[in-house]
C-alpha cells in the first residue's frame, strides 16, 4: 500500500514530463526547453558549481529574513493581541499596509540598503512580518478566556501570562502562519534575487535569459525553486506534527 | 434523631470559623444598554473546611457568585472577604477548578500539575507532583498529554494541579458536568476521599441536586435570575452516605419541594 502511495504520483509525473518532451520535439519553435535538455541545464548548473551556491544563497536570504521577522512578529503580535486598546490602535495602520505586495517595496529596499543580501533579506522580512503579525494577533485574541484565568489564579503577572500562557496556546496555529510565511519567503526571494543582488536562484532566472537566452537553465532555475520549496514545505509540515502540538490539530479536526 | 423536615433545619445556626463571607453582594451586567441584574443581595458565610454546594437552575447567576468569589471579578456592590480580607483578585492560595476545559493543553499531566509550583525547587517540585499524581490516581500517565485522556482523567489533573498548590480554599464550577454518570460518581466518590484528607474549604458549584446533597455539609439553595439565596439546607448524614436512606431521601425531596419541583415528574 505505502508503494503504491508514492508510485502512482512519480508514474504520474513520469507521463506528463513524456508528454512534455513529446510535445517540445513535434513543435518547431523552440518556445520551451524539455524537460531532457532542462536536466541537461541543472547538469551544466552542478558542473559549474554554481547549483548549490545559488541555493544556498537564497536559503541564507530567506533564513535571515523569514527568522528576523519571527523574532520581531511574535511578541509584537502577543502584547497587540492582549492589550486590546493597542490592538484598536494597530488595526487601521495594519489593514493598509496589508495588502500593498512586498514587491512594492523592491526601490525603497534598494535606496536603503543598496544592492546586496540586505535588501533582499530586508524585502522577506518586509514580507513575512506583516502576515505573521496578523496570524500571531488573531491567534492570541482566540486564545481561551479560561486558560487565562486559570494563569492569573496561579498568579501570573502580564509578562509570564504572555510566556507561560499565551504563548504555548497559540503555538498551533503560529505553526500554521509560519508553515504559509516560509512560502511566502520562498516567493519573494526570487523576486528580491531578480533586481537586488547577483547570485541565488532568482538571480539565475534572470541572468540565464539576459547572458544569451539560455532558457534550459531559466526553467531548470524554476524546477529548482519548486523542490527547495517543497522541501521547505515539508519540514516545517513535519515539525507540525511534533507530540506537545498534535492537540491544536487534534481539537480542531 | 427526631425527624425533621428540610424547612425547619433551615433555622439550626452551624457552629463554625468563618472561612469565606459574601456581604450584600450585588451583581448586575450591561447588555445591549439594559441592565441586567444577576445576583441579588447575596449574604453567606462559609465555615474554615466546609463544603458548600451552591445548588440552582441554569443561569441563576451561580458561576457568577463562584467567579466572584474567586476574585475574577469585583462584585457591583457589597463585599466579599476571605479570612476577614476583602478579595481584590484571583490568588494563589484560593483556586478555581473550571470543568475539564481548564487543562493547559500543551502540557504533560507532570507540566499541569506542577504548573504553580515554578518556585519550588526542581526536587520539591517533583515530590509535590508525584504525591498528587498518586492521589489522583494518574500514575502511568505523567508524561502524557490532555488529548491523550478520557474526560473525567482531565478533571483529575485539574483538581490535581489545584491541590498540589495548597489552597484553602477550592471554588470548583461545575468541575463533572461535561462527564459520564459514570465517571462522575467516581470522581464525586473521589473529591469526598481527598477533602477529608486534606480539610480545605470547598465551594462547589452544581445544578444536580443528588450531587449537592451526596457531598455538600450545607446546600446553598439559588433562585432563577436574579440569583437570591433562597435557602440554606445543612446536610446532616456522616460520610459515606447512604443514597438510599430515609433521611436522604428527605432531605433531597425537602429541597426538590423548595425550588418548585414536587414528586414524580
Amino acid at each position: 500500500m505505502k508503494i503504491r502511495v508514492w508510485l502512482r504520483p512519480l508514474l504520474f509525473l513520469f507521463v506528463l514530463l513524456a508528454i512534455w518532451q513529446i510535445a517540445v520535439l513535434r513543435h518547431p519553435q523552440q518556445l520551451l526547453p524539455g524537460p531532457w535538455k532542462t536536466a541537461g541545464g541543472i547538469a551544466d548548473l552542478v558542473q559549474h558549481g554554481l547549483l548549490l551556491k545559488y541555493v544556498v544563497a537564497s536559503l541564507f536570504r530567506v533564513t535571515w529574513g523569514f527568522f528576523l521577522a519571527v523574532i520581531v512578529a511574535v511578541p509584537l503580535g502577543l502584547a497587540i493581541g492582549w492589550y486590546p486598546r493597542v490592538e484598536m490602535a494597530f488595526n487601521p495602520i495594519l489593514q493598509i499596509v496589508r495588502p500593498i505586495s512586498p514587491l512594492a517595496w523592491i526601490p525603497i529596499a534598494i535606496l536603503w540598503f543598496g544592492v546586496g543580501d540586505l535588501a533582499a533579506i530586508f524585502l522577506i522580512f518586509v514580507g513575512c512580518f506583516l502576515p505573521l503579525l496578523l496570524t500571531v494577533i488573531n491567534a492570541a485574541q482566540a486564545v481561551p478566556a479560561v486558560y487565562i484565568n486559570a494563569g492569573r489564579n496561579f498568579g501570573l503577572g502580564p509578562f509570564a501570562l504572555m510566556r507561560r500562557i499565551l504563548y504555548p496556546a497559540i503555538v498551533p496555529r503560529l505553526m500554521t502562519g509560519l508553515r504559509i510565511t516560509l512560502g511566502v519567503a520562498w516567493l519573494v526571494v526570487v523576486a528580491a534575487e531578480m533586481i537586488a543582488v547577483n547570485s541565488g536562484l532568482g538571480f539565475l532566472i534572470v541572468d540565464a535569459r539576459n547572458a544569451g537566452n539560455r532558457y534550459d537553465l531559466v526553467v531548470a532555475g524554476m524546477v529548482l525553486i519548486g523542490i527547495v520549496g517543497l522541501l521547505l514545505d515539508t519540514g516545517v509540515r513535519s515539525l507540525e506534527k511534533a507530540k506537545p502540538l498534535r492537540w491544536g490539530y487534534v481539537d480542531e479536526g | 434523631m427526631a425527624t425533621k423536615s428540610a424547612m425547619e433545619i433551615d433555622t439550626v445556626a452551624p457552629a463554625f470559623r468563618t472561612k469565606l463571607r459574601a456581604h450584600a453582594v450585588n451583581m448586575s451586567f450591561t447588555r445591549e444598554g439594559k441592565n441586567l441584574p444577576v445576583l441579588e443581595n447575596i449574604d453567606l458565610d462559609v465555615g474554615e473546611g466546609e463544603f458548600l454546594c451552591v445548588l440552582g437552575p441554569s443561569g441563576c447567576g451561580k458561576s457568577t457568585l463562584l467567579s466572584a468569589m474567586a476574585g475574577f471579578f469585583a462584585p457591583t456592590s457589597g463585599e466579599i472577604s476571605i479570612d476577614g480580607e476583602i478579595v481584590r483578585g484571583p490568588d494563589p492560595r484560593r483556586i478555581f477548578v473550571f470543568q475539564e476545559r481548564g487543562v493547559f493543553p500543551w502540557l504533560t499531566v507532570e507540566g499541569n500539575i506542577g504548573f504553580g509550583l515554578a518556585k519550588l525547587s526542581r526536587s520539591d517540585r517533583s515530590r509535590r507532583i508525584g504525591h498528587y499524581i498518586k492521589m489522583v490516581g494518574l500514575e502511568g500517565f505523567e508524561k502524557s498529554y490532555p488529548h491523550e485522556l478520557s474526560g473525567g482523567m482531565k478533571q483529575r489533573v485539574e483538581v490535581a494541579r489545584a491541590l498540589a498548590v495548597n489552597p484553602d480554599v477550592m471554588f470548583l464550577d461545575e468541575p463533572f458536568g461535561a462527564l459520564d454518570s459514570i465517571t462522575r460518581m467516581v470522581m464525586r466518590g473521589e473529591l469526598l476521599r481527598i477533602w477529608q484528607a486534606e480539610r480545605r474549604t470547598i465551594l462547589f458549584v452544581t445544578h444536580d441536586i443528588d450531587e449537592a446533597v451526596q457531598l455538600a455539609d450545607r446546600v446553598v439553595v439559588m433562585s432563577a435570575r436574579p440569583g437570591r439565596v433562597q435557602q440554606i439546607v445543612p446536610i446532616d448524614i456522616a460520610h459515606p452516605r447512604d443514597i438510599s436512606s430515609t433521611r436522604y431521601l428527605e432531605l433531597r425531596d425537602g429541597i426538590l419541594n423548595q425550588i418548585g419541583l414536587a414528586h414524580g415528574i
